[in-house]
């Protein structure tokens, strides 16, 4: 993986795009834009990292099994938050009925 | 000569130094599943308490101090690219730059951790501290409290991290003084790399939820 040596411009680009992305949100925070304010500030969050996991930690230049392995973990993760958050939604107080 | 360099940069294990490299980046990114699992528990914990009290979480956040949060997030960006700057000045064997890259990296990790000092102090001072002396009596408190909860935990836990990361560079910086690395050798610096920018990962998402779902009110 490391055989490959990237230009040090990509380095310089990927932080400026970080940076930009910084900026942008917390320009979104001051809108109110409802619900859609926490889709705005995972969404720039999830770009953010896949910038740095795909550049920084350089898994974009890496073989298929790196790519499994840090996929892998995200992954679970996302089951780990689905299956929690189906069960906290979805549960409200049933009442039996009276005999 | 280059050899010799990598006859003693190659362990026996391994067939070849391309081999031996993609072990240890494997190896790391094995390590930082767990850690995303780990991390993950406590996000999960406070996405669930989140949904269940979403005005008490925005009280929460409205008073957490914006700007450091943003500034911090800079500083972090910034460590990430000095980070990967050494593991380029390592790949190319240059020493001087490698010395000069992680010290950088070092100090803005120090910065970070500094602007952390001054808002914990803060929230001591103010009384922001879970327990039963917490500040706070205004609407939803207990929830209000809940989120201060989590914004220890979570801030807590990242600091930690820097500090270990802070450990490992000062490891680093000692090895290249003396010459450890070269362009064959230089595994311990891409991996501690790797470890540097997850930290960095786990700040990205932890500033927009801990301190952004708030500022609009």
């Amino acid at each position: 993986m490391s055989h490959h040596v990237i230009p040090r411009r990509v380095y310089f680009v990927i932080a400026a795009l970080l940076m930009l992305l910084l900026a942008a949100t917390a320009w979104v925070a001051e809108l109110d834009l409802g619900r859609l304010s926490v889709v705005a500030a995972l969404g720039i969050a999830l770009v953010k990292a896949l910038l740095v996991i795909l550049y920084f930690m350089e898994v974009r230049y890496s073989s298929r099994l790196s790519w499994i392995v840090a996929g892998a973990g995200f992954f679970w993760l996302l089951i780990l938050i689905a299956l929690t958050m189906s069960d906290v939604l979805t549960r409200t107080a049933v009442t039996l009925p009276a005999e | 000569m280059a050899e010799s360099a990598t006859a003693t940069a190659l362990a026996h294990q391994f067939d070849d130094l391309e081999q031996q490299r993609e072990a240890g980046y494997l190896g790391m990114w094995t390590f930082l599943v767990t850690e995303i699992l780990f991390f993950g528990g406590i996000f999960t914990g406070y996405t669930a308490y989140r949904a269940l009290y979403p005005e008490a979480f925005a009280i929460g956040s409205h008073h957490l101090d914006y700007w450091l949060g943003t500034i911090n997030t800079a500083v972090l960006i910034l460590s990430s690219l000095t980070m990967a700057l050494a593991v380029h000045a390592s790949q190319l064997g240059r020493r001087r730059s490698l010395i000069g890259f992680l010290a950088a990296t070092m100090t803005l990790g120090t910065a970070f951790l500094v602007v952390k000092w001054f808002e914990y102090a803060h929230k001591f001072e103010i009384g922001w501290i879970p327990g039963p002396d917490f500040a706070y009596r205004g609407p939803h408190a207990p929830q209000v409290e809940l989120f201060v909860s989590f914004y220890f935990a979570l801030t807590g836990m990242h600091a930690l991290h820097m500090v270990v990361g802070l450990g490992i560079l000062a490891v680093l910086l000692v090895q290249a003084r003396r010459g450890r690395f070269s362009s064959e050798y230089h595994s311990p610096v891409v991996v501690s790399g790797l470890y540097w920018h997850f930290v960095d990962i786990v700040w990205i998402f932890l500033y927009p939820l801990l301190y952004l779902i708030g500022a609009h009110h």
